[in-house]
């Protein structure tokens, strides 16, 4: 009866070698039935996400299990088991149930505080369950899991805040307008970050998306890549007139857009708002544009200001919910602790149960004569002292005491308890 | 029995006050839903203790200070109930329900006696024109407070700092949409009880105006308003320029129904 963790993430496995160990569709099940038959395994559930794969076991022998699922997964994904070596990792006992929550709290997941983890770990349970993979233990440590994420989301603010650039722009964007899908969105030049923010405003829902570079060429691939259209670099303030958000990112080494420029543009658009993000550098809008009313400018720097604001105070709740944490990693211990010296209580009365017996049967081979009376009474001595005997040693079993591991372990040794009890 | 009503309805709003007051600096679902709670009771105690007083004085009651307070007070909360059944946005009633209370203070320690009206001014047209009054600057109120609500958001947009209640307060967008769509009712109800006071002048007095100072505040009041809309049709002044004035326009509403009164006299004295 050991939990553990085997599994890896993004943070010790690229990409590659994350999506070929994913456990996706039927896979799912097909992999959690497999595991489950693998000797010394009694409970599993398997977390597949893109950014981790996870084996939540309960086992008998730590290290052989760990032997026997990582060459499980080799085999079932087709891997060699030498590269599945440097990137998944073990966590086992109290380390493992850490883990565990950490995950599901969203304290271990690339972007701290997001979301989706928590469902994901919800569907991973459930999938378990349909299949009957689970047990007594694995059962409680998941659904422990689940409230003690529920726990840090209510009594902390880890998930409050955009953590990314890109995040922090929609969000901006968000407190501009109402409905971001039928604003119209321009991206001025390229460049990685500002396609990514790009991407994000589009994915939000924004249909009418132009796209405006210098060279036309490149503006009609990119504008193909978001769904929008390509619209010729010198006709770039006549379309701003109908834009609502526009991200600018050129190499230019000077403003591409003035005040007075913009001055007019608003005249014309009727002063409606205007969101700018400009994540070029250096930067390519006149800062002075941001004093105009109804116009929103937002430099990398700005973003930058807000993401870090908000990480920072990710980082302090984070500290809180580790606190969370370990509290509940403390009374889960508890519950599994008192949940093993019930087999060691049951073994001790077996074993005395047995010796009482032993000793009686030889008796009475010795003394055939002995009369059913006189029997009775022997056997009832002997049962008193057994009971008597093996009274106190259950009793502290069975109080929660602290140093109860030891104590399971010297009550096993002194009375040669050993092995696997049932 | 009436007075009774009224007390309970103001106690009602003040819970609904001190309510806003936590929503504002620590919200939750439940500050919010404390607020409608306590601003439905103090509205259906205050409706029946309006009806009790219409019954005694068998006309609106709303010809003193006293009730004129109160019936601006009404109509105030029947707006935010529109509105928060419309709009559903948050931190609204932390930026009504301070005016309400206010108003209904004032009258509370107004004489609260019923006057014998006098015979000149017993007609329909006293529902009919103090009503559309009422309604008209009780949509200009949330008006303010919804530019209000923009001023502070927008700050916080253009310093870029985004602490505060940056995060709890709604969009600029369907603020400005909300501040307009209240002008466009206040405006309206507001040129209808001009126009109908002056027919009621008529009928009383003999003539349609006579430059007292309430005909003159609520004409300055007018003109502000007819400026909000005809620069946002004209030269697009939206977002916080509409904002700011939908303020100074409150501020001359407020003047026309308290300055007016209490520094100046005029025809409309029992007002």
């Amino acid at each position: 009866m050991k939990i553990i963790v085997v599994g890896l993430n993004h943070k010790t496995a690229p990409v590659d070698v994350r999506e070929k160990l994913a456990f996706t569709g039927p896979k799912l099940e097909e992999g959690l039935l497999k595991i489950r038959k693998l000797p010394g395994i009694d409970e599993v559930v398997v977390l597949s996400t893109c950014n981790r794969v996870e084996l939540y076991a309960d086992v008998r022998d730590v290290g052989k299990s760990f032997e026997t699922i990582r060459t499980f997964l080799s085999e079932f994904h087709g891997i060699d088991e030498a590269a599945l070596q440097t990137s998944l990792y073990l966590h086992n006992g109290s380390d493992a149930v850490r883990h565990i929550f950490r995950v599901a709290s969203s304290l271990d997941s690339m972007v701290v505080g997001e979301p989706q983890i928590l469902g994901q770990l919800k569907d991973a349970f459930d999938s378990a369950l349909q299949r009957k993979t689970t047990g007594i233990l694995l059962n409680r440590l998941m659904k422990k899991a689940i409230s003690v994420a529920k726990r840090v989301r209510t009594e902390t603010k880890i998930a409050e805040n955009a953590v990314s650039i890109s995040f922090a722009a929609v969000e901006l964007a968000r407190k501009i307008f109402t409905d971001l899908p039928e604003k119209s969105f321009m991206l001025l030049g390229a460049g990685e970050m500002a396609e990514l923010a790009a991407r994000h405003i589009v994915n939000c829902g924004v249909k009418d998306v132009a796209v405006v570079n210098r060279t036309y060429d490149r503006g009609c691939e990119l504008a193909t890549e978001f769904n929008g259209r390509a619209v010729k670099f010198e006709d770039f303030l006549n379309e701003l007139v109908h834009t609502d958000i526009l991200i600018c990112s050129t190499g230019a080494p000077t403003y591409v857009l003035h005040k007075e420029e913009m001055q007019r543009v608003m005249k014309e658009r009727r002063q409606r708002s205007v969101f700018i993000i400009d994540i070029s550098v250096p930067r390519n809008i006149d800062p002075a544009i941001n004093n105009l009313d109804n116009v929103y400018l937002y430099d990398v720097d700005d973003l930058q200001g807000t993401v870090d604001a908000n990480i920072l105070e990710r980082q302090k709740e984070a500290e809180k919910a580790v606190t969370i944490i370990e509290d509940e990693i403390e009374a889960f211990q508890k519950w599994m602790s008192s949940l093993d010296s019930v087999p060691t209580v049951v073994a001790l009365r077996n074993k005395a149960e047995a010796i009482k017996n032993e000793e009686m049967e030889r008796l009475m081979n010795k003394f055939p004569e002995l009369g059913e009376k006189e029997r009775k009474a022997i056997e009832y001595m002997a049962s008193a002292i057994t009971n008597k005997l093996i009274h106190p040693p259950t009793v502290a079993l069975k109080d929660n005491a602290e140093d109860k591991e030891m104590l399971v372990a010297t009550i096993r040794k002194l009375y040669g308890i050993n092995g696997e009890v049932e | 029995m009436e007075i009774l009503l009224f007390e309970l309805s103001l106690t009602f709003y003040f819970a609904a006050t001190i309510v806003s007051v936590v929503e504002l600096f620590k919200g939750s679902k439940a500050t919010s839903r404390f607020i409608v709670i306590f601003a439905v009771a103090g509205f259906v105690l205050q409706t029946a203790n309006i009806i009790f007083r219409y019954v005694d004085a068998q006309h609106l009651p709303i010809t003193s200070l006293h009730e004129a307070s109160s019936f601006f007070a009404w109509c105030i909360v029947l707006i935010f109930f529109f509105l928060e059944y419309r709009y559903r946005i948050e931190l609204l009633g932390p930026f009504t329900m301070p005016v309400v209370f206010l108003l209904m203070l004032s009258s509370s320690i107004l004489p609260r006696q019923i006057k014998p009206l006098s015979p000149v001014l017993q007609s329909y047209w006293l529902g009919i024109h103090t009503s559309l009054a009422f309604l008209g600057d009780a949509a200009f109120a949330m008006a303010f407070g919804i530019g209000l609500m923009y001023l502070i958001q927008e700050h916080h947009l253009k310093s870029k700092h985004l602490g505060g209640l940056f995060q709890r307060l709604p969009n600029l967008q369907i603020l400005d949409e909300i501040n307009y769509r209240l002008i466009t009712i206040g405006f309206p109800l507001l040129t209808l009880a001009i126009i109908t006071g002056a027919l009621w002048a008529e009928s009383a007095w003999g003539s349609y105006w006579r430059w007292d100072p309430k005909e003159v505040w609520s004409l300055i009041t007018w003109f502000i308003y007819a400026l909000v809309l005809h620069v946002r049709l004209t030269a697009g002044w939206r977002g916080r320029k509409a904002a700011m004035l939908s303020i100074v326009g409150f501020l001359s509403v407020i003047f026309t129904f308290f300055g007016v009164n209490l520094l100046l006299k005029g025809l409309h004295a029992f007002v």
